[in-house]
């Protein structure tokens, strides 16, 4: 099953027959139910999360998506499982609003620890239900039946058997099931059954492969871009020199000698469609356009950190476990040394591999389809409704595999514009964004300082403050489903609706008192800004732990102690301490209480561990580097990885989601810096938002899974990314003496660092 | 408007375009191949790449009139009857791609110096791969799958 699943045939089989069933202590229910007969898609049917074919093989519903990690593979042993089928008999059909619930797309690294549950949950309510209906075929009653690769058999009785297929292949269930009320990544339903018993585990834990390797490497399937709709048109939009200005005029006659091309100009937003792609691409280039004066709206780069540390507060919070600040005040008295240091993270982009494309098809009468890479086609559908002023439930939005994606990138927005540009010519519009608006104009990682301070009292830790001052974490929200949030939903004036928050998680450290306070500073530009911030792959972990991380090795080193002793003996959880030491062993941790700056010819080397929680899943890191004291150029060239996200549900794709979250933390800790000149954001393509190359790449990257069979699985898509930038940072330090509190990691700021 | 006339993995095609329109769009666009990606339009992301007379190629820059008569491979091209060629087979078995936008570049570079330096020294693959992106950071798995490939 190396294929993409294509979406009509397989569900046309499912649908296939139309047999009534009879469900246990029901009336018969005439369950004639083809494709288009399906129950309705709503999370109190079983038939919403989980359905078998004719030959007896599993179809799983699943309301988030993979994006390359094997979250779908993940999902479909949890499935087969609870089943008792291989996993190869499990079909995922995934992000169709069509046909899937609202779990919450890819959210948070929640598709195993919570899409995942919510699908396992329902196929042991659908075994549940099967061997009922087995029961009553055979005459038999349910704890003398058996199960083994859909095939239920009589303990009792070897000749006594039936399968899923025969009992209900190609129906649907008709089946109420207990549904939690929540909607998206919450989303669950309970069962009846009594869920396996990890011991007995066959399918979960194993290396099963994944699905989509095959096709994407032989180009034998689409991917959003490669959607083609009959007729469609295509379309570029067209963004201001200077951030925050307006389209006060536009030549139509300039692009008058390209066939077919119009202008699409709706309030604030600029674009152009042609029926041929590079006749639009062209079109975009040569359109005239004249554009409102406006004051730029950014400072200098340089001055970004200065800014934020004197920039007005509009919003503070701070952790739940929070104390009185008298009383952290009062900690911080006591003690007879405070040690104090600031640590800057700039903005990140998304940088997808490609900018993101949509195609959508707008029927103002009939039901409108959108294509979408975004990681949450929920939300895209409904944004994409309000966008065009049409009922959400006329919206089928379709995720199709994009150019990557981490969280809250150009996704959405493409959709939101196709749906402008196919309501404004009547036709369906493929969208692209060219590089510029991948890499410039989609939402950002907030840029942040973070102080960290610790009063210490008789060698110990008295007292721990951890403070952010920050652009919000979400400017525009997560998702794509209010115009609001969307650039193009800003541009045809809709007021942006800033989240105002930061929250940032937190360490996992005991002190005897811990502050964790957070401010918001308003954003340099209200309304469609390319540096409007939001959700990125693992976000906000990154920066706060190589401020959290980083401070632990100061502290370490200020208390003449090792750092990897030195957390061992901070935290008090019993997984924590055995990742710590997992990873440490396993590197061949040298304990030392100074940097050692061990040099050879223009070469230091270092070590440097760090570590970190992530709802319920730990990662601890040691990073070994060479720095090269002459052109400061740093290579992570090691990386030791222990890992615990409770039950490995499949030991292959997780150490290379993990050794993914290593390189992309690095790429993101030694490049990645979204630069801006006053008018506009500068980093505008490879060259000027550069990412970590091959020839930089770790040489070894050791993976150590801590399996936790009697734990629920977690997430693993960010945990890893997590403590890349601490741990790599301090290894520098121990090879060469010199703090790094500034990010990313180059060699200009190792130079100063060293001089 | 010109005709154009390409010769794409194996087969004679004839079309109208706009001579400086770049043959990244002659493929997807008008011989609807799915293979070659854009993912830049300025020769920084190898997404794009496909064999021209053997030399790798970056087609979003590379205008359509150009070619003459030269071959054009693309990544769909490499599989013959069938089969995926040996460096598809590498990059499959060792699962290399998550969001695999980018594995065009990667496989069409690596097709290029295989043909040229069949037993390449890391060094060598560094030096061919170098520039190409992977946003989703499997730097990892592509130097396993290349290696993995030479053996083949």
């Amino acid at each position: 099953m190396n294929t993409p699943i294509n979406r009509r045939n397989f569900l046309g089989a499912a649908g296939a027959l139309t047999v009534s069933v009879l469900m246990p202590g029901e009336k018969a229910s005439a369950a004639t139910l083809g494709l288009e007969q399906r129950p309705p898609l709503v999370p109190t049917k079983l038939a919403s999360y989980i359905s078998i074919r004719a030959d007896g093989s599993a179809v799983a519903y699943f309301g988030k998506m993979d994006m390359g990690q094997g979250t779908d593979i993940g999902v479909a042993q949890m499935v087969a499982e609870e089943l008792d089928l291989p996993a190869d008999k499990v079909i995922i059909l995934a992000g169709d609003t069509a046909h899937t619930l609202n779990q919450g797309g890819a959210s948070s690294a929640s598709g195993v620890r919570q899409g995942g549950a919510a699908l396992r949950n329902a196929a042991a309510e659908a075994r549940l239900v099967m061997l009922e209906l087995a029961s009553k075929e055979l005459g038999l009653p349910v704890d003398d039946l058996t199960v083994a690769n859909g095939v239920i058999t009589a303990k009792s009785d070897a000749s006594k058997k039936t399968t899923y297929g025969q009992l209900i292949g190609g129906r649907w269930f008709d089946t109420e099931v207990e549904w939690n009320g929540q909607i998206g990544n919450g989303l669950s339903m309970k069962t009846r059954a009594k869920l396996k018993d990890p011991k007995n585990y066959k399918v979960v834990g194993t290396p099963v492969p994944r699905r989509d390797v095959e096709w994407k490497l032989l180009g034998t399937a689409d991917y959003v871009g490669d959607i083609k709709v009959p007729g469609m048109l295509h379309a570029r939009t067209i963004m201001p020199p200077v951030a925050g200005s307006v389209p006060t005029a536009v030549d139509e006659a300039s692009i008058k000698a390209i066939p077919g091309a119009k202008v699409v100009w709706e309030k604030n937003m600029l674009g152009v469609v042609a029926p041929r792609e590079w006749d639009a691409i062209k079109a975009s280039r040569q359109l005239k356009v004249t554009w409102s004066d406006v004051k730029a709206p950014f400072p200098e780069q340089k001055e970004l950190y200065n800014h934020i540390r004197n920039a007005k507060v509009i919003k503070s919070g701070g952790a739940p476990k929070n104390v009185e600040p008298a009383a952290v005040e009062a900690a911080f008295k006591g003690a007879d040394k405070i040690i104090e240091a600031t640590y800057e993270w700039p903005f990140h982009s998304h940088a997808s591999m490609g900018p993101a494309c949509a195609v959508v098809d707008f029927q103002p009468t009939g039901t409108t389809t959108v294509w979408t890479g975004s990681q949450k086609p929920h939300y895209t559908g409904i944004g994409v409704a309000k966008i065009l002023g049409v009922n959400p439930e006329s919206v089928h939005a379709i995720w199709v595999a994009g150019p990557g994606s981490y969280g809250r990138n150009d996704a959405g927005d493409a959709a939101v514009f196709a749906a402008i540009f196919s309501k404004a010519t009547g036709k369906p519009v493929r969208y692209q964004g060219m590089r510029h608006e991948g890499s410039a104009w989609n939402p950002k990682a907030p840029a942040s300082i973070h102080t960290v301070r610790a009063g210490v009292k008789d060698g110990k830790v008295v007292a721990w403050h951890f403070h952010s001052k920050s652009f919000d974490r979400l400017n525009v929200s997560s998702n794509e489903s209010d115009p609001a949030d969307n650039l193009g939903g800003q541009m045809l004036g809709h007021a942006a609706k800033p989240g105002l928050t930061y929250a940032p998680p937190e360490n996992s450290y005991e002190f005897p008192v811990k502050q964790q306070t957070w401010d918001v500073v308003a954003p340099f530009l209200d309304s469609m800004s390319p540096l409007r911030s939001s959700h990125m792959r693992d976000p906000l972990g990154p920066e706060t732990h190589f401020a959290n991380e980083g401070f632990i090795d100061e502290l370490a080193y200020a208390l003449g102690q090792d750092p990897v002793a030195y957390r061992l003996a901070t935290v008090t959880d019993a997984r924590d301490k055995e990742v710590l030491k997992a990873a440490s062993e396993k590197a061949g941790w040298k304990p030392h209480t100074t940097a050692r700056k061990q040099v050879k010819g223009d070469i230091a080397t270092g070590q440097g561990m760090a570590y970190a929680q992530r709802d319920g899943t730990r990662v601890a890191i040691v990073a070994e580097v060479d720095v090269n004291l002459k052109t400061g150029k740093v290579h992570a060239r090691k990386f030791t990885v222990a890992h615990d996200c409770g039950l490995v549900v499949n030991p292959a794709l997780l150490t290379k989601t993990i050794e993914g979250c290593v390189c992309m933390g690095l790429s993101r800790a030694m490049h990645e810096e979204v630069l801006f000149s006053k008018e506009n954001v500068s980093s505008v393509d490879w060259m000027t938002y550069p990412i970590l190359d091959i020839t930089e790449r770790p040489h070894e990257i050791e993976v150590v899974l801590v399996n936790r069979p009697d734990q629920p699985p977690a997430g693993a898509g960010e945990p890893a990314l997590r403590p890349i930038a601490a741990a790599v940072a301090n290894a520098i330090f121990d090879a060469t003496g010199v703090r790094l509190r500034q990010a990313p990691f180059t060699p200009d700021r190792l130079k100063a660092g060293l001089a | 408007m010109a005709k154009i006339e390409l010769n794409v993995d194996g087969k004679a095609h004839s079309i109208d375009a706009d001579p400086d329109m770049p043959l990244l769009y002659a493929l997807r666009d008008d011989l609807g191949l799915r293979n070659p990606k854009f993912g830049c339009g300025l020769a920084q992301c190898g997404a794009c790449t496909v064999l021209v007379d053997g030399q790798p190629v970056r087609s979003c820059v590379t205008p359509v009139d150009s070619l003459g008569g030269a071959k054009v491979v693309t990544l769909g091209g490499l599989v013959k009857d069938g089969k995926p060629h040996k460096v598809q087979a590498a990059f499959i078995a060792e699962e290399v791609p998550q969001c695999g936008y980018c594995m065009n570049g990667w496989i069409m570079t690596t097709v290029a110096l295989l043909d040229k330096t069949p037993k390449p020294t890391d060094a060598q693959i560094e030096e061919a791969l170098t520039g190409l992106k992977c946003r989703c950071a499997t730097h990892v798995a592509i130097m396993r799958a290349v290696r993995r490939a030479a053996l083949a």
